[in-house]
């Protein structure tokens, strides 16, 4: 850690922080972002990145361990002496205030004078697309709007750093895809440093240089959003990111980077060991949808194949969903793309299913 | 059932408000049946009550029903001039001074004077002795003879007082209740022994002002703390809060009698630790102190529930954003948490204001001759003096004042800013 502690722009340093004194909701959180980086932090609810984000902008304080921001330790300097730009769930605009009141508030408390304010709040807002909007109200503004002006308060002082947590949540799904098309753009140009708090895994996948997967108050994998669906480095990670098909069994036979696993119904299967090292251990191995293949003509000639029965077969539009009876289990799915060339598969017919080692991950049980 | 092929017409104008007013008329008679008991108590209860105080106030049916003959005969006479009313005048308060006695209305005629001048009592009582003898036929002329009975009869302010009383209305009562009286048709103001009621009602309003700045002052933090505390703390503390709403209104503020009297618990206490020196113990009782203390606890309750009510409905993350945005914590208290709790503020002070300068029971028991407020007046009016229309119009006079306050406030403030929760 000494080394990413010298390097990085924002560094957790094995911090722990417990509300009740009785549980740690952040257990040991190490991270180290380099200056310009989007980073997300993403879990299920409760699994403490919300609480980490609350640490870096000293709402909460860290109940062990350091935080670092561009090498100075900011445990003891209070929130608005930070500096940190930060996004907040529902917008948090001032009701009561006009917009350019609102982008004009953390320039007043810096002391920074008349002429030069109007010049940074008409920036910021153009920089959004809302410099029309000045006088209005923010209860006038749509849910869009409010977002916009929300991010351009939190940068119209010019942060080095800004959080935002979980700053699209009440937008349409429409509207949110825009603006994280928007905010990605936004903060590479302006070369801001980023953290970035969702439970959505679109979001954080389509938006983020690297991903932080948290679940139980821990880093459950740190990486790249290819890294993080391709190469899943344990069972939560592959479940919590994107669809997913999981099967038990125990290791038969390993050899470098592929291994055999026998399911707990005696059905052999090729799998790329990850987190398993020698035969007889017990494995949850993970396979995504689209790469099931159910042509055996496209697979190795020594691949193994593996009976299964359609259950159900639902047009998506775009794909073919079908869920298959694999090994004992009803809940394996198979997805095509909607093309000419692709058998129709229907309700009851036999087939036989196949994949590539490398598509399938052993994981931890 | 078939469907008719021809489209439905489409309504316009009045046909289609017509249309709505039928679908909606028996949705509104169920409300309008569901409401109707309060309606009615409200009426009966609230509404009649009020009118009845306003027709006091201007009402004055007595002078003219008791002594109808004296008024026709009295119309002739100039209020300005320096001679008494000529002998038909007389003769004809003869005549109905008999009737009056007769029915016992002339005593009614007498307490109903003796408002605007003192004396009747006795005149009438005179002339409940000796007038039933006097015949109307033979015994005249009758002014040396009611002279007699009392020299008041004689004395030009007798006839002037009931000249200017005799229409059925009068805006005597008005007058009165702002240390005002009709001398000679003229308004003038009472001698300054007597004026009392424009200095009540300047009392009540500042000393409201300031039992309602005060809970103001102390109930805000507690206001803000219920606010931000664990809910569970909360409630404890809400209980703590709402705890005097239990307790009689008349034990509390005898409480605050025993607490800060002579002898009481503030005075012995401060003796005892030498702040005070013992046959010099400060007077905290029956003076305006006592009445600002008590009220002001008694009322605190009332302006901290709206100011919580408010307060929790503000996210915590307004503060956090103000200082996220490089605010301390007094310049995100100040410009963002305090705009925000307004309304609750407005809400607060409305309502102590307006049950402080109309409370009545505190003042008369803590508040002793320099403590009194209006009410205490008013129900002084009322059950010593019974003066029926002098309470109907200083009761008049505070509920306009109040609501030209609410109506300023209105103005200034706005009462959609105003939010009980």
């Amino acid at each position: 850690m000494s080394q990413a502690r010298a390097d990085g722009f924002v560094v957790f340093d094995r911090v722990q922080k417990s509300y009740d004194g009785e549980i740690l909701v952040v257990k040991d959180l190490n991270l180290s972002m380099p200056k310009g980086e989007f980073l997300t932090m993403l879990g299920p609810s409760g699994s403490g990145k919300t609480t980490c984000l609350m640490m870096l902008a000293g709402f909460e304080t860290a109940t062990h361990g350091e935080i670092l921001l561009d090498g100075k330790p900011i445990n003891n300097i209070p929130p608005h002496k930070r500096g940190i730009g930060m996004v907040f769930q529902n917008y948090a605009l001032f009701p009561h205030m006009t917009i350019a009141e609102n982008l004009s508030f953390p320039l007043e408390v810096r002391g920074i004078g008349k002429s030069d304010r109007e010049a940074k709040i008409k920036r910021a807002l153009d920089m959004v697309q809302m410099g029309a909007f000045g006088n209005r109200r923010p209860a006038q503004l749509s849910g869009g709007q409010q977002q916009r002006v929300a991010l351009a308060r939190a940068l119209v002082f010019e942060p080095e750093l800004v959080l935002m947590d979980e700053p699209l949540g009440a937008l349409d799904k429409q509207l949110r895809e825009h603006m994280q098309f928007e905010i990605t753009n936004l903060a590479h140009n302006l070369g801001i440093t980023t953290v970035y708090v969702t439970h959505d895994q679109t979001e954080a996948l389509t938006m983020s240089d690297r991903v932080a997967v948290f679940n139980d108050g821990r880093i459950q994998q740190l990486a790249p959003p290819e890294d993080l669906y391709e190469r899943p480095a344990n069972s939560f990670v592959a479940q919590f990111i994107g669809e997913n098909n999981k099967l038990d069994g125990t290791v038969e036979t390993i050899n470098g980077d592929k291994c055999t696993v026998r399911l707990d119904d005696g059905t052999l299967i090729d799998a790329q060991p990850v987190n398993v090292s020698k035969a007889g251990e017990r494995t949850r191995v993970s396979i995504r949808p689209e790469r099931v293949e159910s042509n055996p003509d496209r697979l190795a000639r020594d691949a193994h194949l593996v009976e299964a029965e359609v259950l159900e077969f639902i047009y998506m539009g775009d794909t073919f969903r079908f869920r298959l009876r694999v090994a004992g289990r009803d809940d394996f799915v198979m997805k095509y793309r909607n093309a000419q060339d692709q058998r129709r598969l229907s309700a009851g017919d036999k087939i036989r299913i196949g994949w590539r080692p490398e598509d399938c991950r052993a994981l931890d049980a | 059932m078939t469907m008719s092929d021809t489209p439905t017409p489409e309504l316009t104008g009045g046909a289609l408000k017509r249309q709505l007013g039928r679908a909606l008329r028996r949705q509104k008679l169920r409300a309008l049946m569901l409401v109707a008991p309060l309606l009615i108590f409200i009426c009966v209860g609230f509404l009649m009550p009020i009118v009845s105080m306003l027709v006091r106030s201007v009402e004055n049916n007595i002078v003219v029903e008791t002594l109808p003959q004296t008024i026709t005969a009295l119309e002739s006479w100039d209020v300005d001039s320096t001679e008494l009313p000529p002998e038909p005048v007389f003769r004809a308060l003869v005549a109905d001074l008999q009737v009056a006695i007769e029915n016992r209305t002339a005593l009614n005629l007498a307490r109903r004077m003796n408002f605007e001048a003192a004396g009747w009592t006795t005149m009438m009582r005179r002339a409940q002795r000796e007038m039933p003898d006097w015949d109307l036929e033979t015994d005249g002329p009758f002014r040396e003879r009611v002279l007699d009975l009392h020299r008041d009869w004689g004395a030009l302010e007798t006839w002037r007082s009931l000249k200017a009383y005799s229409s059925p209305y009068t805006t005597g009562y008005y007058l009165a209740a702002v240390d005002l009286t009709m001398v000679s048709g003229h308004v003038e103001a009472v001698p300054d022994n007597q004026a009392l009621h424009l200095m009540l009602f300047w009392r009540t309003a500042w000393m409201s002002g300031l039992i309602c700045f005060m809970t103001l002052i102390l109930g805000y933090p507690v206001a803000f703390l219920l606010a931000n505390i664990k809910e569970r703390h909360a409630n404890l503390l809400l209980i703590l809060v709402l705890l005097p709403f239990w307790t009689s209104l008349l034990v509390r503020t005898s409480s605050w009698k025993v607490l800060l009297q002579d002898q009481g618990v503030v005075n012995q206490f401060l003796v005892w630790i030498g702040l005070v020196a013992d046959d010099n113990r400060l007077t905290m009782i029956n003076n305006k102190f006592g009445v600002i203390v008590a009220m002001t606890q008694i009322l605190l309750p009332f302006m901290i529930l709206p100011l919580y009510s408010v307060m929790k409905t503000i996210p915590p993350s307004y503060v956090r954003a103000a200082k996220s945005l490089g605010a301390n914590d007094w310049t995100a208290f100040w410009r963002v948490y305090f705009p925000q709790s307004v309304p609750g503020i407005g809400a607060g002070a409305i309502l102590v204001f307006i049950m402080a300068v109309g409370y009545y029971i505190t003042p008369e028991l803590v508040g002793g001759p320099s403590g009194m407020f209006i009410s205490n007046r008013i129900a002084h009016q009322w059950y010593v003096s019974g003066n029926w229309g002098l309470v109907g119009a200083l009761g008049t006079i505070l509920l306009l004042a109040v609501l030209v306050l609410y109506w300023v406030y209105d103005k200034v403030v706005g009462i959609d800013n105003v939010k009980l929760g």
